[in-house]
């Protein structure tokens, strides 16, 4: 019988094991960073954007104003729940003070969601969705990097204007797959141009052979692909292999430079993309590039830098003001102009958009690129304004003020 | 000692037990336990129990069991979040479409026994899963989010981690003590039968399979309302809710816990929700590995789990002592 | 021409793919048929061995520089000896309890092998090159064919029609069948039971290796091969009814080509038509299309 009891009880010890015990954040900053580590997302972030984030506590000092900073990281392996039940643990239990969120959409809208219920900030970089600017818009939520409304604008309208009219779409089935594809859609159908269908395919498909048939047989001149990472990467080769490259344009709605190296230029070159950043796009970015790549061996996404970007900028509006209350940093943040090596002349809107220059770019040809990295060559600079949701366009209560 | 003074000592000490961990759960919130773990690990343990009446004590292993708990995940979430249902109706609602769900996918595998029924529960579950991708209500990869928690009969407020963790409890407890009558009803014998020797329970006369259908159905009604509470306890539901790991992972806690116990699926639940909560970010994908592990060691060497090992070492004791 | 209003590649296309993807059916529910028919184990970590004779094929190549062909040798043979593996050390306590527990069992061992693999490769998957032999396509005039995807058609039909043979037709089969049903009796005869039994396991888990490497090329190699997979197989061999070698293999086929149309017709459905069809065929036919009941 004593026995019993002793299992009971180590049952619920066992439990208590299990969790954290409540903490106060008081004098110690903490830094949350959710994202995909070892997914199909995790080369374009992951544990690089964890190092990015960790170099901009470096640079501040590793303290604001004497107190600690610590960084949280977690992996939420593509699954929504796992995001939000981390992020609502660190807020209860570990005194989470603001939340970075990685890839994927569907996790950074769950996690807005529980920041705006602990009225946390919650500053989504890898997520594309624009939604987290229109419908699911908040005033602890801001976007920092790209969405799907600047991809749409940059690489959709480029490739109209080229003279691709008639689009089929193969879509991750997901938030951000969905976002991108109805936001490209809108452009080519404003710019004269048709969309001929599309197909959905599940996130990490394994097999885009079925997918690629029905795109073929519908006869449209350009497959847009509005997925990212290793979808991207094994669609663009199936693509290949099947001979639809024969028949239909590519075009790559998300792309980062870590997809281009994964392909290597020769089966990339020419493709358009729009990117918020390019490591070989100025003398200071080359120099923050060089610095990350000591560290990870691998130059810098643009999310990489923006998780930079956030984490600096984060600091300093709560050494500016002296206290991490979350909403007195938000009304901070949307004060400050962005200025760093990621954005010049940068501001958060009131929909939580921050609001940047984003870059039309294309893939150099294996003749043009002079060093390993050097792949892309800047077609035009698309200002911040023209890029993302306009006031008219805005699906968000919060902005139409 | 005689026999009959130490059967008294029995209930009574067995009766302390149980007060004694039910005041450790009612403190629970008080003593520093996060409450949303708790929460999380009490609904597991309802859905342990439910598995653990259609396995332990009626002798049918469903391998997709997944599939109630989630369809009623998703089906409570939506009601509350985008028709506007109070949380209890939502959860009742929830709790009745499991229990659909449970009959129709019943009545195809009752037909088959054993392995057979294990393999068409999975198959049937799967499938489940699917419908659940791609239907537009559930928000496919993404899950249904922001499910708010409401108030309970329209007065009190669930948001409040401590007033839902009593709300679960009382459940919980409910659910325990359900199963407890369930199995000791003259119903309860007949599965039992069923489960020692089927053949004789027919020729006895009993219209076994629907004994059996109604088990399976009583089973996957209260695995919903585990996941309708889990929905409100957490705010979302998604895929993870009806992916066939999970079914197995509730194999597991029933196995580990003890089989045909009370107790067992419980501790079960705790331990490994404890487990993978402590180990998740320091070990990362080493958890399936160490998930695994515990199942290999449990069929091969630990088929009692640990309550009925208990239970077992009590009988040799108590043989040694009379 | 179009077929019901599709375009009559579009069909065609499809239906061609829905082979390729029944052939890996076939194969995988061959093994698990010929495991389950004579040793009464529902094997779920065949899914598993699957996936780690992909691996191996892989780590053949990426390390020791062997080629797919070597690898269509080798991986067969290491996973075959890590089935011998499992089955003299866990398998066999097993076999005088509830089959259930066999079930648990191999679902433990599917969970080591995917937690392990995962620890170490990451989710994305590897790449594994169609070998230069079979690189290129050809046109079919409805469609693209890549040329591997023809051959894994033609190897998987001459593996399982090969293995049909064996077991059904041959005197090796026949003991091995026997054995299945009296194993005492064959034992009095003076065969060893119980290394027929561990071979079996073996042979079982060394198809579902080939399988792997004949996937390697088409889909990535991924720790999550197996388990999207495993499911699906077992739904086609209740389908095709447990005791029949040849059932699997025609159902696993005809499986694929009715999922290709599917995705034809309604794609949306295609991956929940072989449970659909499994829930029909079993309220007509409990046994399977081709099952005899034990």
């Amino acid at each position: 019988m004593e026995l019993k009891t002793l299992a009971a009880g180590c049952a619920v010890a066992f439990a208590s094991i299990g969790t954290a015990h409540a903490q106060f954040s008081g004098d110690v900053i903490r830094i949350g960073f959710i994202t995909d580590m070892g997914g199909l997302y995790s080369d374009i972030d992951g544990q690089g954007g964890a190092e990015a984030i960790r170099m901009a506590i470096a640079d501040m000092g590793g303290n604001v104003n004497g107190k600690k900073i610590e960084l949280l990281t977690a992996d939420h392996q593509n699954k929504a729940d796992v995001a939000a039940a981390k992020a609502r643990e660190w807020f209860d239990t570990q005194g989470m003070d603001m939340l970075i969120g990685g890839t994927n959409s569907g996790t950074s809208l769950a996690m807005a969601k529980v920041a705006a219920e602990k009225k946390k900030p919650f500053i989504a970089v890898g997520a594309g969705t624009s939604a987290l600017t229109n419908e699911q818009c908040s005033p602890y939520t801001i976007h920092w990097a790209y969405d799907t409304v600047a991809l749409a604008k940059g690489t959709g309208g480029a490739v109209v204007r080229a003279g691709g009219k008639s689009w089929y779409f193969l879509t991750a089935d997901y938030a951000f797959g969905q976002s991108l594809q109805n936001d490209t859609a809108n452009v080519v159908k404003a710019s004269g141009g048709s969309v001929a269908g599309s197909v959905k395919h599940p996130l990490s498909a394994s097999d885009f052979s079925s997918f690629l048939l029905q795109a073929q047989s519908s006869k449209a001149q350009i497959l847009g692909l509005a997925n990212a990472g290793g979808d991207t990467i094994n669609a663009i080769k199936a693509a290949n292999e099947f001979g639809v490259t024969k028949s239909m344009k590519l075009a790559g709605l998300l792309m980062f430079i870590n997809d281009v190296h994964s392909l290597g230029l020769k089966n990339t070159q020419g493709m358009y993309l729009t990117d918020s950043w390019y490591w070989n796009r100025d003398a200071e970015s080359r120099a923050w590039g060089r610095k990350f790549f000591d560290k990870v061996k691998r130059m810098p996404s643009s999310l990489q830098a923006a998780d930079y970007s956030v984490a600096l900028n984060y600091l300093q509006a709560v050494k500016a003001i002296g206290t991490d209350d979350g909403d007195k940093v938000m009304a901070q943040l949307k004060k400050t102009k962005v200025n760093d090596v990621f954005a010049k002349n940068g501001y958060v809107r009131d929909d939580g958009r921050m609001v940047h220059d984003m870059y039309l770019m294309q893939v150099k040809t294996p003749a043009q690129s002079t060093e390993p990295w050097d792949y892309y060559n800047v077609v035009e600079t698309i200002k911040g304004d023209a890029a993302f949701t306009t006031k008219a366009e805005s699906k968000c209560a919060l902005w139409k003020q | 000692m005689s026999t009959a003074s130490s059967a008294v000592t029995l209930e009574r000490r067995s009766r302390l037990l149980w007060l004694v961990v039910l005041a450790v759960l009612v403190a629970a919130p008080f003593i520093g336990l996060y409450p949303v773990f708790m929460m999380k690990a009490l609904c597991f343990a309802i859905f342990a129990c439910a598995f653990n009446l259609l396995l332990g004590f009626t002798g049918l292993l469903s391998f997709g069991h997944a599939a109630f708990m989630g369809s009623a995940a998703y089906a409570t979430g939506w009601l509350v979040r985008s028709a506007g249902w109070s949380p209890e109706l939502g959860v009742v609602a929830g709790t009745v479409i499991a229990a659909l769900i449970g009959l129709l996918v019943g009545l195809i595998a009752i037909r088959r026994q054993g392995i057979y029924f294990a393999m068409i529960t999975l198959a049937m579950a799967q499938m489940v899963y699917f419908v659940c991708l791609q239907a537009p209500f559930t928000g496919g990869e993404d899950g249904l989010q922001g499910v708010p928690r409401g108030h309970l009969l329209g007065f009190i407020p669930l948001a409040d981690d401590v007033a839902m963790y009593f709300v679960v409890l009382a459940v919980f407890v409910a659910v325990y003590l359900g199963v407890i009558r369930i199995v000791h009803s003259p119903y309860g014998q007949v599965l039992k039968a069923i489960r020692e020797n089927e053949p004789r329970a027919v020729s006895l006369g009993y219209d076994v399979d629907k004994y059996k259908l109604l088990a399976f159905v009583l089973s996957t009604a209260i695995a919903g309302l585990a996941g309708a509470l889990k929905t409100l306890v957490l705010g979302f539901a998604t895929l993870s809710d009806v992916h066939w790991s999970l079914s197995g992972e509730v194999v597991l806690m029933t196995l580990l816990g003890g089989m045909g116990t009370f107790a067992g699926p419980v501790l079960g639940s705790f331990t490994i929700i404890g487990l993978q909560n402590f180990l998740a970010d320091r070990v990362g994908s080493w958890v399936t590995v160490i998930i695994g592990v515990i199942f290999v060691v449990c069929v091969v060497a630990f088929r009692r789990g640990f309550v009925g090992e208990l239970l077992a070492w009590q009988q040799r004791r108590r043989k040694v002592d009379a | 021409m179009d077929i019901f209003g599709i375009p009559h590649q579009a069909f065609l296309g499809q239906l061609m793919l829905g082979l390729v993807n029944g052939s890996f059916y076939a194969m995988l529910s061959l093994g698990l048929a010929v495991i389950f028919g004579l040793l009464g184990i529902v094997n779920f970590a065949h899914g598993a061995l699957y996936m780690i004779g992909a691996y191996v094929a892989w780590l053949g190549l990426e390390y020791f520089g062997l080629n797919y062909w070597f690898a269509l040798l080798l991986a067969p043979l290491v996973v075959g000896a890590l089935g011998v593996v499992i089955e003299r050390t866990l398998l066999k306590q097993l076999y005088k309890l509830d089959p259930l527990y066999g079930l648990l069992l191999t679902f433990g061992l599917a969970l080591i092998a995917e937690g392990v693999f995962r620890e170490q490769f990451g989710v994305s998957g590897q790449q594994y090159p169609v070998p230069e032999l079979l690189q290129g396509a050809t046109n079919l005039g409805f469609m693209v064919l890549p040329n591997y995807r023809a051959w894994v058609i033609g190897a998987s039909l001459v593996v399982c029609l090969g293995t049909w043979f064996l077991i059904e037709k041959t005197p090796l089969g026949a003991t091995l069948r026997a054995g299945t049903e009296n194993p005492a009796l064959v034992q009095a005869f003076g065969i060893n039971v119980p290394v027929m039994v561990m071979l079996t396991y073996a042979a079982g888990a060394g198809l579902a290796a080939l399988a792997g490497v004949l996937a390697a090329p088409v889909i990535q190699v991924t720790p999550l091969m197996g388990s999207n997979l495993i499911i699906v197989v077992f739904a086609v061999v209740v389908i095709g009814g447990m005791g029949s070698i040849l059932g699997s293999i025609l159902t696993g086929l005809m499986l694929g080509l009715v999922e290709g149309l599917t995705k034809v017709f309604y794609p949306e459905a295609s991956s929940i038509v072989v449970f659909v069809i499994m829930a029909i065929v079993l309220v007509l036919r409990p046994a399977g299309l081709f099952g005899k009941e034990k």
